[in-house]
């Protein structure tokens, strides 16, 4: 399938959309392992992106993705807010002046982003972090195979890490069997890709 | 004469970066000090407007910028990124790093000593 601006903007309007609705058991998530403000911080930059679309609504396929960034940038702050603002920003650089993606033009879109959390969190893979979902969820969507089966079984596995990395690692074991709230949060990312259109079709 | 580098200081709670700001003043009166502490809605937290705001307000356009913890330095990056200043984010244990570099402005010790004790207190990987 094709990546359009249209489909990317339904893809983060479903985004937003699950943030808000599980704002309340992603700080669940961080006041166990974080600082307890993951949701509210993630369902404001939701909120304001919404509603900076009805005033502003993007023209370029890019500008779904700019638009996003500067809202989790400004608007999100904590770790979250770079994190994810620096991931939007990278794919819109990726994305430039294209009106489509292809499927393999989008995944590579979504690795811009990937390096985007790594540089930025200064992590690695296995550490507890949001990377834990997004590395398998691109090897997935690279082979057609993302599903939210796939989805759910990664982010158990996240969940049955140590954390290493963020505010988390300072619980030590303590971290382990305790869900990470920027993999959940990423989970609804990829979730909601899924829902914006038939990724693993043609 | 103090030096013309600036300190920028930046905390998840706005009564630790006051409680700071207040504890460095005493030694360092004339060093050029902005903070932020804590969100635009006074809560626990780091935002990146803010951080901007003390980067931009500091009279100084070379600054060293110290954090208490990890999110505060994503925010201090993201805004050193963009702003024209020339920016130095300290990996340093957060008050006595701005402290040591607050009095060592103030008697306007030469740069390479500063960093020197600055890496004695390098604890954030």
């Amino acid at each position: 399938m094709i990546i359009t601006k249209e489909l990317a903007q339904k893809w983060f309007t479903v985004f937003a959309e699950k943030v808000i609705q599980d704002k309340e058991q992603l700080s669940e998530y961080d006041r166990i392992i974080g600082d307890g403000d993951h949701g509210m911080n993630m369902a404001r930059g939701a909120q304001q992106l919404l509603s900076s679309w009805q005033e502003t609504p993007p023209v370029h396929l890019a500008d779904v993705f700019k638009q996003a960034a500067m809202k989790w940038i400004s608007g999100v702050g904590g770790a979250s807010g770079p994190l994810y603002g620096t991931a939007f920003f990278e794919m819109a650089k990726a994305i430039g002046t294209k009106e489509e993606l292809q499927h393999e033009e989008l995944v590579n879109v979504i690795k811009a982003g990937f390096d985007g959390i790594r540089k930025r969190g200064k992590s690695e893979v296995g550490q507890k972090t949001m990377l834990d979902v997004w590395a398998p969820a691109i090897e997935s969507l690279e082979e057609k195979q993302l599903t939210t089966e796939i989805l759910e079984t990664t982010l158990t596995k996240v969940t049955a890490l140590k954390a290493t990395k963020g505010r988390a690692s300072f619980l030590g074991e303590r971290s382990i069997n305790e869900v990470d709230p920027g993999a959940a949060s990423s989970k609804l990312f990829f979730e909601a890709l899924l829902e914006a259109g038939d990724l693993n079709g043609d | 004469m103090v030096t013309n580098i600036g300190i920028v200081m930046v905390s998840h709670s706005k009564d630790i970066a006051k409680g700071l700001y207040d504890l460095i003043l005493q030694v360092a009166p004339n060093v050029s000090i902005t903070y932020v502490g804590g969100t635009v809605d006074g809560d626990i937290g780091t935002s990146f407007e803010t951080v901007q705001q003390a980067i931009e307000e500091n009279t100084c356009d070379q600054l060293f910028a110290f954090y208490d913890l990890g999110s505060a330095k994503m925010n201090l990056e993201m805004a050193a990124e963009l702003s024209e200043k020339e920016i130095e984010i300290m990996d340093v244990s957060f008050i006595e790093g701005v402290y040591c570099t607050a009095a060592l402005f103030e008697m306007n010790a030469d740069l390479p000593a500063v960093i020197n004790e600055l890496e004695k207190l390098m604890i954030k990987r």
